[in-house]
């Protein structure tokens, strides 16, 4: 990375590469001729990654969980302003906690937080997502799981901004694919890894899509999921499919944290069950 | 001055049908979706904006008698999700666990152990929940189910759109009693046949061009 200095002396970012630039962008790792499993994840349990999950809250100490690096509640003061505090209340649904169970199942040493968007009442529920969202990206997260999705349109350019800006400042957004035939958001932008399910029993199994807008495909059919009081249920859903994307999304990133979002989406294509790498 | 809206629901109201009709088209969409997806009980809820609640507005099988009407907080619990996130969901195996659906539980003291839970989309708005509980626990879930569930879906949010605007033209009439002689007047001239219908056509162009009507009906 450089900075360009303009006339009045002041710093500007230049999007070009001078020639005497060049060495200053080389890579740290070369990738072998064939990405495989091994190489990209090989022995990797998620270690070092923190990983977020945007839900309904997540119930720590879950005995399919473990304890959570943080969990907060985003709630929308009179001006407008988010409301960051700590989450006495843990989850709402049983949805979140099912999500963290399924990323701490396939990445067991990764760090999990919970950010809630979800029991504050189902008015503004639409800005306080946008809020949650927010505070997720700004607070640094390698991966952000996000199972849900919104169908307003007015929140569309503001998802946007954000899953770029996520993007940008290397936090992955791996969001659920709409299961219905509608307009929703933000899964369907190019910047986050969209999430369909697929019907096998492998959770490792995972498929790129040569017909996006859904990307890939996750185990999300009959899943043992975590669930409210220490219990377990089966799941299905896109949801479902999600985190654990998200998890290999964690592996990943452990064995190799030099990765941007654009070479992550790279390794996954690599390793997918349908493509190389992942046979 | 009257909102056009409030003219277009009264003539709607008069022409369109009426909201317990819509209420029993409803009721067939989650009877045939119990029966398609051979469950104990299905139903509708609706999300109540100015409360922030969740009705259940149709309901058959299990807790067809209690359940009918009772509210519960929008925000929580499995309906609570789907509506929040616009996520159809399905979870199975639940057993015996209050907390579960606690929203069915509460009023029925009927715990189901699985349920199928799909958003009812319309355009962008979400107007609630449609459940689908306790199907027969030998079937195995597949992607398939999860298509049907979405189609059942988008045919409940229809009928639960001509359902709400049914109920918003009525109420436009129970406010404002003076326009009950359009709806009257719609109703009316629908329902005429041959040459008296064009001869109610023409005399209400008549009455259109009376009243300034710029171009002839």
């Amino acid at each position: 990375m450089h900075d360009a200095v303009g006339h009045a002396g002041e710093t500007l970012p230049a999007w070009s590469l001078p020639k005497d630039r060049v060495e200053g962008i080389s890579l740290s790792s070369q990738w072998p001729d064939r990405v495989t499993r091994e190489w990209a994840w090989g022995g990797s349990t998620g270690k070092g990654v923190r990983v977020c999950i945007l839900d309904s809250g997540v119930e720590s100490g879950h005995p399919k969980i473990g304890e959570l690096e943080s969990a907060v509640t985003i709630a929308i003061g009179e001006d407008d302003e988010t409301i960051v505090t700590e989450d006495s209340e843990g989850d709402v649904s049983g949805h979140g906690t099912a999500c963290a169970g399924i990323v701490r199942s396939v990445a067991p040493e990764c760090s999990l937080s919970s950010v809630r968007v979800l029991g504050q009442g189902f008015k503004g529920s639409g800005n306080v997502l946008l809020a949650g969202l927010r505070h997720a990206v700004e607070s640094g997260f390698d991966l952000i799981n996000m199972s849900l999705s919104t169908t307003k349109k007015p929140f569309a350019g503001i998802l946007h901004e954000l899953a770029d800006s996520a993007y940008f400042r290397r936090t992955v957004l791996v969001a659920s694919a709409h299961n219905m035939p509608v307009e929703s958001y933000p899964w369907k932008f190019s910047s986050v890894i969209s999430v369909g399910s697929h019907e096998e029993d492998d959770p490792l199994a995972f498929f790129y899509n040569p017909n996006p807008p859904v990307e890939f495909f996750g185990r999300g059919v009959n899943v043992d999921v975590a669930w409210l009081g220490g219990r377990s249920i089966t799941a299905s859903g896109n949801s479902f499919a999600t985190p654990h994307l998200t998890g290999i999304c964690a592996l990943i990133l452990s064995a190799h944290p030099e990765l941007t979002p654009f070479q992550l989406k790279n390794v996954l294509y690599l390793t997918a069950t349908n493509v190389g790498g992942g046979k | 001055m009257t909102e056009p809206s409030d003219l277009q629901a009264a003539v709607a109201s008069g022409v369109v049908g009426s909201a317990g009709s819509f209420g029993e088209l409803l009721s067939a969409i989650v009877q045939v979706a119990r029966s398609i997806f051979g469950a104990k009980a299905s139903s509708v809820l609706l999300l109540d904006e100015d409360t922030d609640e969740l009705v259940f507005e149709a309901v058959v099988g299990e807790g067809e008698e209690s359940l009918l009407g009772v509210r519960f907080p929008a925000d929580h619990g499995i309906a609570g999700w789907v509506l929040a996130t616009r996520t159809p969901l399905v979870i199975e195996d639940v057993r015996k666990d209050p907390r579960f659906a606690s929203d069915v539980a509460e009023d029925t003291g009927y715990v189901p152990s699985g349920l199928m839970a799909a958003p009812l989309l319309h355009e962008e708005r979400i107007l609630g929940v449609l459940e689908v509980l306790d199907r027969p626990e030998q079937s195995h879930f597949s992607l398939k189910e999860m298509d049907l569930l979405g189609l059942f879906a988008n045919q409940a949010a229809i009928a639960v759109d001509l359902l709400l605007r049914a109920r918003q033209a009525e109420r436009v009439l129970e406010e404002k009693g003076d326009l009950a002689i359009v709806a009257k007047l719609a109703s009316v001239v629908n329902e005429l046949e041959d040459e008296r219908r064009e001869a109610g056509l023409r005399l209400l162009g008549n009455l259109a061009a009376t009243l300034g009507a710029k171009t002839s009906l």
